[in-house]
């Protein structure tokens, strides 16, 4: 106990660091150095913040770290997975290499109960979104938010409407043509009955269009079935269709939040994410937010979660991770310890009230 | 010819020999995680990822695609000598790749899966070079009835051509689609047969069950039998290699028309898998004697080894034009582009030309270089052989069993894995085929959800299969697959042909 407290001092440090720098490359030494320091010492600092009493700092991985992601190659959290990968690890933020694992099955329920059966294991980082909260209401899987251990909210991802560049100008035309098809407007999106479904039920509800909702099994299939033709319209997030977006191939309709999305930019030759319109503007009042969390598996120790709290922090600081939220829309946040778990709760009421006004809850 | 152009910048790129040696590693480091059974190529190459993050981009492109290159090689061989496919489509090769083996003509049947892997990897990648805009357009068509159309011709072609009889072939593929059905439902965002258990949560995975019922069973069967691998007395030598490559001439049909299906389904979005199996099919089809198809025949190894490579190759158009991977190895792939900002999409062969030109190039270069280095090492692997089986087989079963644990990291699949052992020695002694069963249990819930989607979109009318000449031909030519013997029949019967042998040769 005594001899953990002494490790807190940052000063005392020299030693650690030395055994632990063995790694010839003089010019990144100190910079490493630097680093180890002031993970420490902001380790230590958020450790005593978040138990007050014995905080036993210092803690790193001693094994490569794994990001759990829970969707499938190619979509949002893959994307941003290998993001942070790749910021940790140009940045030397950790020794230990980042390897992202995709555990999408289930639509994405595998990561889910993989993490719950990893309790204890801090090499494991789960990168979560709205499932958390979703898949146990509608498909009755055994796991809760609460017996993971909260890191950090590091973003908040948009949602828009879309519809191919063919297709109708605005929300207006495009609600107009809804209603007047013979057959419902195909809608895709990504699982059932998650966010782009209850996303879907809620435009039915405020516009009288009918709309059948196709489940794909990622974003990124969902925007080459709207290219394609196949489907009228989706509900991506920004970075799905990001790139047919600029290929002209897809039209932004309107976003669904309650201000327009901050960066103005240009994405494609005319257009900037700002010049969306709200789909509040276009009268459709349709609000939804989406959160980014990382979460390690329960029963971890405080150091070992005060070790992420801070790396996670250190990547939001890096060029990486804002080139990364403006390019692909999100809002960047940081929450972490109370304020998160505060976050949390009210967005799991929030998400569990639109479940169960879409119909979503399984009985 | 820009295309031309653009190819001959990328190789003056790639031709330096700190490029070369980096392609040798990522081959041989390739060829390594292809090589141990359920490690395999995709799980292999996101343990190599990270080793790239240093490099500049270009390297780390090359030594990613000399991996996924070296890994699609190395599948090949515990294949052929083990009975163990390491990814979906290496199952095909065993049919007659591992009977060779047996017969002690490994280091034949290693050559023989090697070359056709060059040759089809080498038309694909023409067809990539000089078709690229065209052909992305083309993947574009595909909506749900059209992936269901291309799904139901596999099934059917296994059904209607198949040279075992149907009842058990309906069996087999019956009890895969069960299984295939366990898990998480993506279209009612259900749970289906999984008792509860969270374990099966996942749903049975293809390649936890592939393992099983191949490597663990041809183990039992061995152990019944006779306690050795047959065939030690692999001969090895130059004069092999240059012996199957003077016959390939004959087998230019096969050649040709695997290197087609491959490159057809591998353009198809998540077509790739099936490549293999109707390549295999195809020839065996319409070949002289079928009945010597599965019992060590040459054919039988250049059919499914051209085809998997050409869908494996092109199935990296897709990938890149339209961010959608063919395959577990492709995925990866995927992730290792994005890190360095190269997002797939229409625009990437606009705006990164020197990126996918480069990537191209090393597909020629890796292609080459990876022949070479992996025929060297055919006397290696095949000498694996003339260990004593009491010495192998605890190694091959140590290895299957860490293989299906590190799929997902779950003590659950070893005991699948041994459960599925069972099951295919069961199938095997009462003579019920295990292909089907394993293409079900792969395609099942593709097939599935592309088949509920359609209804979804069309209302429940089954006329959305024909509602487009592409889907439309494709549906029709299932279901004549699939009644093919009737056809055959009817055909002699009224004295149009007889009995059917439509390729020359």
């Amino acid at each position: 106990m005594v001899e953990s407290h002494r490790r807190c001092d940052p000063h005392r440090l020299e030693l650690a660091v030395d055994i632990r720098n063995n790694n010839p490359n003089k010019l990144n030494k100190k910079r490493r150095e630097e680093a180890v320091r002031n993970s420490v010492a902001a380790a230590c600092a958020a450790a005593a913040l978040f138990v007050g009493a014995p905080a036993f700092a210092g803690w790193e991985p001693t094994k490569p770290v794994e990001i759990v992601v829970a969707a499938g190659a190619g979509g949002a959290s893959d994307q941003m997975a290998r993001m942070m990968q790749a910021a940790i690890q140009k940045n030397n933020l950790m020794k230990q290499p980042m390897v992202v694992s995709l555990k999408g099955g289930a639509s994405g329920a595998e990561a889910l109960m993989y993490m719950k059966s990893s309790e204890g294991d801090p090499n494991k980082v789960l990168i979560a979104y709205s499932l958390i909260y979703m898949l146990p209401l509608s498909a009755k899987i055994p796991f809760n938010w609460r017996e993971l251990t909260p890191v950090s909210v590091i973003a908040l991802d948009q949602f828009v409407l879309w519809d191919n560049s063919a297709g109708p100008k605005t929300v207006k035309e495009f609600v107009a043509a809804a209603k007047a098809a013979s057959s419902p407007f195909k809608m895709g999106g990504t699982g059932s009955k998650r966010e782009d479904h209850v996303l879907t039920v809620f435009l039915e509800q405020k516009t009288g269009a009918k709309f059948s909702y196709l489940p794909y099994k990622s974003g990124g299939e969902a925007a080459t079935q709207l290219v394609g033709n196949h489907t009228e319209s989706n509900v991506n997030n920004p970075s799905e269709n990001l790139e047919v977006w600029r290929a002209g191939q897809v039209r932004p309709l309107c976003v669904f939040d309650k201000e327009r999305i901050s960066y103005s930019s240009k994405v494609t030759d005319t257009q900037s994410w700002a010049d969306i319109p709200t789909c509040k503007e276009e009268g459709v009042d349709v609000q939804y937010l989406m959160l980014r969390a990382m979460f390690l598996p329960g029963k971890v120790t405080p150091e070992q979660q005060a070790f992420y709290v801070n790396l996670f922090q250190k990547v939001t600081q890096t060029a990486e991770y804002k080139d990364y939220m403006e390019k692909q829309a999100l809002k960047p946040i940081f929450l972490t310890g109370k304020d998160m778990v505060q976050f949390l709760e009210e967005d799991d009421a929030q998400n569990k009230a639109l479940m169960t006004e879409a119909g979503f809850v399984a009985k | 010819m820009e295309a031309l152009g653009l190819l001959l910048h990328g190789f003056a790129v790639l031709l330096t020999w700190k490029t070369l040696v980096l392609m040798m590693v990522g081959l041989v480091l390739g060829i390594f995680v292809g090589v141990l059974p359920g490690l395999g190529g995709p799980n292999g190459v996101a343990i190599l990822l990270p080793l790239t993050f240093t490099m500049d981009p270009t390297s780390a492109i090359v030594m990613l695609s000399c991996i996924y290159w070296g890994a699609l090689f190395g599948g090949a061989i515990t294949s052929i000598l083990f009975n163990i496919p390491g990814e979906a489509w290496s199952v095909a090769t065993t049919f007659d790749g591992y009977p060779m083996a047996q017969q002690g003509r490994a280091a034949e049947a290693l050559t023989a899966a090697f070359t056709s892997s060059f040759i089809g990897s080498l038309v694909a990648v023409l067809l990539i070079t000089f078709l690229a805009p065209m052909i992305s357009s083309f993947a574009l068509k595909f909506g749900p009835p059209e992936f269901f159309a291309v799904y139901l011709l596999t099934f059917c072609s296994f059904v209607g051509l198949g040279r075992e009889a149907k009842h058990k072939t309906v069996i087999s593929m019956s009890l895969g689609l069960l299984l295939a059905g366990v898990g998480m439902d993506t279209v009612s965002g259900q749970l289906r047969m999984t008792f509860g258990s969270a374990e099966l949560l996942r749903g049975i995975n293809f390649l936890v069950a592939v393992i099983g019922l191949f490597g663990i069973s041809e183990i039992l069967l061995t152990m019944e039998e006779r306690l050795a691998l047959r065939g030690h007395a692999a001969s090895i030598s130059l004069r092999v290699v240059l012996g199957v490559w003077r016959d390939l001439p004959k087998y230019w049909v096969t050649l040709l028309r695997s290197s087609f299906i491959g490159c057809w389904l591998g353009i198809t979005p998540g077509g790739a898998i099936a490549a293999s199996f109707m390549g295999y099919n195809l020839a065996k089809r319409f070949a002289k004697d079928p009945e010597s198809f599965g019992k060590g025949r040459i054919e039988g190894v250049f059919a499914p080894e051209t085809a998997a490579h050409a869908s494996g190759t092109s199935a990296l158009l897709p990938m890149l034009a339209l961010g959608i991977p063919g395959s577990g190895t492709a995925a990866i792939l995927l992730g290792g582009l994005m890190v360095w900002g190269l997002n797939p999409g229409p625009l990437l062969f606009v705006e990164h030309k020197d990126f996918v030109w480069g990537l191209i190039a090393s597909m020629y270069l890796g292609n080459v270089v990876g022949l070479v280095l992996v025929l060297t090492t055919v006397p290696i692997f095949a000498s694996i052989l003339r260990v004593p089986f009491a010495a192998v087989a605890p190694m091959i079963v140590v290895s299957c069993a860490i293989g299906a644990y590190a799929i997902q990291n779950a003590m659950f699949d070893i005991w699948l894995m041994l459960g599925f052992g069972v099951v295919g020695y069961v199938f095997k002694k009462i003579g019920i085929p295990l292909a089907p069963f394993t293409l079900a249990l792969v395609l099942g819930s593709r097939a599935e959800d592309a088949f509920r989607l359609s209804m979804i979109g069309s209302g429940g009318d089954l006329k959305v299969f024909w509602s487009n000449g592409l889907v439309g031909s494709i549906t029709t030519l299932a279901i004549a697959l699939l009644f093919w013997p009737l056809i055959d029949g009817l055909l002699a019967r009224v004295g149009w042909t007889q009995r059917a042998r439509p390729a020359p040769r």
